[in-house]
């Protein structure tokens, strides 16, 4: 009888693991065809292609349903699916992306083991987008941390990937270990690692408010890294700089993408109380500890120093870095709400966040092929040199300011709504002064290709027409998601559901 | 309202100029020299045509206004009306029912505005002949930048409004930037971070606004009784009332720019091409003080009869200290005719906001004159700069004299415009002027009596420019004509395409100095509606 059960709901969970499933498939069917075919440049780079696309159909299939699986440690619904396919969407961009780099192939390098490795972390980031357990976030975590590390010293024989790649392990570590600190001191607490067990104890029991704080705060930190929140962005620029550019983009948007998911899903099914969840438009915080506030700080600090020291930035790789720092401040202004409204508006900026990024790493990267390095002294002329990719990239860093008639602006336009609707109107200010902050160095890399040596020579760059398409492919979206943005915010509000566990 | 090809005269006026750029686009510049020059003809007509067409569109919709119309709050008096659901999401737990509309609509407010930028666009398309390098691009901006300026006058719906406010930033970037002159970098980036500074207050007041009335309609958010008890704009003379609305007057006072907020105005005259400068202080600008009658005023009723006094004196600063910093262009810094002619920009624009603060029909009506005036007076002044700069390559006020002698047709029409700058009888801006001054003398007789001062300021620098670089002695370096080789310059005086752009300006303004009505009817009923709306409206509110 309790085998039935038992069997019936294993079953469940592995029809709905499916798309983590054919991941592993597709990590191991690689790793064997690296080891036939060695000398094949452009194989394994299909065969991850073929996986991810097949996950992602399994992905959008399951796209409504909102289930516990695995006696509870992973609950699969709509916010995660969300992520999950967001992630994999720039999985498959990046895939695009790197084959068509330089740096990756220079000196005939064997980049089997790349696209392997970065199915991998995919499979990591997947896990920790529905992981409704500490152990498995800090198991996902390490999945995807490991394999991102190797990737960020990819071209290992270039000093500085080298450098950028023992200082994401040494960082990493640390912060992994207060992680695990602060997850064995929840447990302490409260007796449990599932979120939602956490949260009854904490609604049952009376729990210490000064250890739920360093427990709580502890776990934000390690998460806070692989969002490279401030104070524990301290790895970012190296690591941005020397990883090679389609990894740097990848960290960028997808490990970010993950652990804002474990964020917010943390931070609501652990601290907010689910008794009373039947209005959505409330979530009553439990416990002594005013999570708005610690995030609300975490988010000035993110936005402010990631804007300020961008403006000084000459390295292009650096200074999007420090862009992505103040991006994730922005997206962070969401998560303080803690409303759907708040859940809504990040959804809506991570995925426009997603197109923007990419891009202005896309443009960076074929414009790296070029000249060979990301010097933002390179980019004079650039504008007459080669016109459209320009004028792409003048689209990438409009909507990453946040102007109209971009997607950029649509989602800075919610995370301000989501703002002003609860009343934070100290954060919405501080957002607008960081965002006409923000302008200043965006403006920098088009004045450089446009203002500067405008026209001073007639060489004109040719670039092959697939990273044509890939430009045109997230170029478009920019601009029409920034006029008709019915279905993003359609998608993302369909997508705030988080399960609650049963 | 006529249609054509089932699309309302507003879109096509606004969108013309979008349509124009792809297919500009569209058209390879070319390599050798022959295409080159053939294809930047090609560039150049099309722009010309565009405007062409935009102005008459522009004239159609003028003569096919209903002068007795009220507008300004209700749909039913607006004219020319087009509204389509752009983005609309039910039920959205938390937004509500999120609707958008592409709502477009003109009143007696915007009419003169809409008309004042096709007449502006179309003469500065003439202005902008003399670009040689990157044409393509220029002319591509100058369009998206037409379409962003006419978006602004005709849109009914705050979001729309501000997607048209921020379009119009880049293109402008890009114009200074690329076009401009020796410190165009500096000039280019400091006029794009004044105004994202001032509009993203507007986007919080936007989205705060929204959150009180539940649409982005601005009719609903102008209407106290739509508004939600529950939200922090809801009532009146609040705190929050307060600060929403000097967040609002600060970004529409950077754009005018009113004193202390004026900084960006010099210098971005100074650097940007001369059709660029035209746009600017021809159109730019006055999307500052419209923004505030269109937006501020009837939405925060209360508020300005709170910061009446204030605004009144912010106008009477903007006047004294703008036509100072212009007469101090004689004695210091590079003595430079540009600059001279931004600052009395300043000045002249102090003289909308002074009549907006009145609050009687006299002076707002002088207002929106002086707006439509100053346009087209300040753009015939940017053109005669342009002028002499393009053959003699320098705009020191001390380089030149007796230039009536080497041009005298330039020296003519140049006159024409001078004395409009001072106020002649006769001529436009006297009438403005003359409204502003009664207007404001009923409400604020003080500080009308300093404004006063501006006018005699004004005549001040406004004569000794025209004595130093028009009379006396022509300086020997430029005795033999402009251009020896003859080949750009085949006489001293103007050229033909310089007259197409000056001569129908000095018409309009003899024509308005002698006979302002049609003009002044265009707006006079949307006006007095204004006045008592503002004036029932916030009385309504205080005894709430």
């Amino acid at each position: 009888m309790i085998d039935e059960i038992f069997l019936s709901q294993l079953k469940q969970s592995v029809d709905l693991f499916l798309p983590e499933t054919i991941l592993v498939a597709t990590f191991i069917i690689a790793l064997i065809f690296d080891l036939i075919y060695k000398n094949s440049r452009y194989l394994i780079a299909v065969i991850s292609i073929i996986g991810l696309v097949f996950s992602g159909i399994f992905l959008v299939n399951q796209s409504t349903s909102s289930a516990a699986i695995f006696s509870g440690m992973l609950s699969f619904d709509p916010f995660g699916n969300f992520f999950k396919i967001l992630i994999l969407l720039t999985t498959i961009i990046i895939v695009l992306m790197s084959v068509f780099s330089k740096e990756l192939y220079e000196g005939g390098r064997k980049t089997g083991e790349y696209y392997i490795l970065i199915v991998g972390m995919t499979f990591g980031m997947f896990l920790l987008a529905v992981a409704n357990n500490l152990i498995i976030v800090y198991l996902a975590i390490e999945t995807m941390s490991i394999s991102s590390y190797i990737l960020a010293g990819y071209t290992k024989e270039i000093k500085r990937a080298s450098e950028a790649s023992l200082k994401y392990v040494i960082f990493g570590a640390v912060s992994s270990g207060m992680m695990i600190y602060g997850i064995s001191l929840i447990y302490g607490l409260t007796g449990s690692l599932t979120f939602d067990a956490i949260n009854s104890a904490m609604i049952s029991s009376d729990i210490s408010g000064l250890t739920l704080l360093i427990a709580g705060l502890m776990i934000i930190a390690g998460i806070g890294y692989k969002i490279s929140a401030v104070p524990f962005h301290f790895w970012t620029p190296d690591v941005y700089e020397g990883a090679p550019i389609t990894i740097t983009a990848y960290l960028s948007v997808a490990s970010k993408a993950a652990g804002f998911a474990v964020l917010i899903r943390f931070l609501k099914v652990s601290f907010f109380d689910s008794t009373n969840y039947a209005n959505d438009e409330i979530w009553t915080l439990i416990g002594t500890i005013d999570w708005q506030i610690v995030i609300a700080i975490l988010s000035v600090l993110t936005m402010t120093l990631g804007n300020l020291v961008a403006l000084w930035q000459t390295n292009m790789k650096r200074l999007l870095a420090y862009s992505s720092i103040a991006h994730a401040g922005y997206i962070l202004m969401g998560v303080v709400v803690m409303t759907d409204i708040g859940v809504t508006s990040v959804l809506i900026y991570f995925f426009v966040y997603m197109i923007m990024n990419l891009g202005a790493f896309l443009v960076v990267m074929i414009i790296a092929n070029k000249t060979g390095n990301e010097d933002i002294q390179k980019y004079n002329g650039i504008g007459h040199k080669a016109p459209f990719v320009s004028a792409c990239m003048v689209i990438f860093l409009i909507s990453l300011t946040g102007l109209p008639p971009t997607a950029g602006f649509i989602g800075k336009w919610a995370v301000f709504t989501a703002v002003l609707k609860s009343e934070y109107i100290w954060l919405a200010v501080v957002g607008v002064l960081n965002s006409v902050v923000s302008l200043y160095y965006y403006v920098k890399i088009f004045r450089n290709m446009y203002i500067r040596n405008f026209e001073d020579d007639s060489e004109i760059y040719e670039f092959s027409p697939g990273t044509y398409i890939l430009l045109i492919i997230l170029a478009v979206p920019t601009l029409i998601f920034g006029i008709y943005f019915t279905p993003l915010l359609d998608w993302a509000e369909s997508s705030v559901k988080i399960f609650l566990g049963v | 309202m006529f249609t054509i090809l089932g699309v309302g005269p507003l879109t096509w006026i606004t969108f013309l100029p979008i349509v124009s750029m792809i297919i500009l686009l569209l058209i390879p510049s070319g390599r050798d020299e022959k295409s080159k020059m053939v294809s930047h003809i090609l560039f150049r007509w099309l722009t010309v045509l565009t405007t062409f067409l935009q102005l008459l569109l522009a004239l159609a919709i003028y003569f096919n206004f209903d002068f007795g119309l009220t507008g300004i709050n209700q749909q039913s008096t607006m004219q020319f009306v087009e509204r389509v659901r752009w983005i609309e999401i039910q039920n959205l737990p938390l937004l509500g029912n999120l609707k958008i509309d592409y709502f477009v609509g003109i009143d007696g407010l915007s009419a003169p505005m809409v008309l004042l930028t096709a007449i502006v666009c179309f003469a500065a398309s003439f202005a902008s002949f003399g670009i040689e390098k990157g044409v393509k691009g220029y002319f591509a901006m100058y369009l998206l930048l037409d379409t962003g300026m006419m978006g602004v006058f005709v849109a009914l719906d705050f979001f729309l409004f501000y997607v048209f406010w921020e379009v119009m930033l880049l293109p402008m970037y890009f114009l200074i930037g690329i076009w401009g002159g020796p410190r165009k970098e500096y000039a280019a980036i400091k006029f794009f971070l004044y105004t994202l500074l001032g509009s993203v207050f507007m986007l919080l007041v936007m989205i705060a606004l929204y959150f009180a009335v539940g649409t982005f309609n601005m009719f609903d958010m102008m209407d106290p009784s739509k508004y939600d008890p529950s939200s922090i704009l809801a009532g009146a003379d609040t705190f929050w009332r307060y600060v929403a609305f000097a967040a609002l007057f600060i970004g529409f006072a950077i754009k005018v720019p009113s004193v202390p907020f004026h900084t960006w105005l010099p210098d971005a005259h100074v650097e940007a091409p001369t059709p660029i400068s035209v746009i600017l202080a021809g159109v730019l600008l006055k999307m500052g003080t419209y923004g505030m009658l269109r937006i501020s005023w009837p939405m925060f009723p209360d508020a300005v009869r709170y910061f009446q006094d204030y605004i009144a004196f912010v106008g009477m600063v903007s006047i004294v200290y703008g036509a100072l910093c212009a007469l101090g262009q004689h004695k210091v810094g590079k003595r430079d005719f540009k600059k001279l002619i931004a600052y009395s920009s300043v000045s002249h624009m102090g003289y909308v906001v002074l009549g907006m603060a009145a609050m009687n029909p006299e002076g707002m009506i002088g207002a929106i004159f002086q707006m439509f005036n100053h346009g087209i007076i300040t753009s015939m002044l940017f053109m005669i700069v342009g002028v002499i700069y393009d053959r003699a390559h320098t705009r020191g006020l001390d380089d030149f004299g007796g230039l009536a002698n080497k041009m005298p047709v330039y020296t003519g029409i140049m006159a024409i415009a001078f004395f409009g700058a001072i106020g002649l009888p006769g001529l436009s801006s006297f009438i403005s002027e003359f409204l502003v001054f009664v207007g404001a003398f009923k409400t604020y007789p003080v500080l009308t009596i300093i404004s006063g001062s501006g006018i005699i300021l004004g005549a001040g620098y406004m004569l000794w420019t025209l004595q130093k670089v028009f009379f006396g002695k022509l300086p020997e370096r430029w005795a033999g004509p402009w251009d020896p080789t003859g080949k750009k310059y085949k006489h001293d005086d103007l050229m033909p395409v310089e007259y197409a752009a000056l001569v129908p300006l000095a018409i309009i303004i003899i024509y308005l100095g002698i006979y302002p009505i049609p003009i002044t009817d265009l707006m006079n009923t949307s006006i007095n509606h204004l006045i008592d709306f503002v004036k029932t409206t916030g009385s309504f509110a205080a005894h709430l």
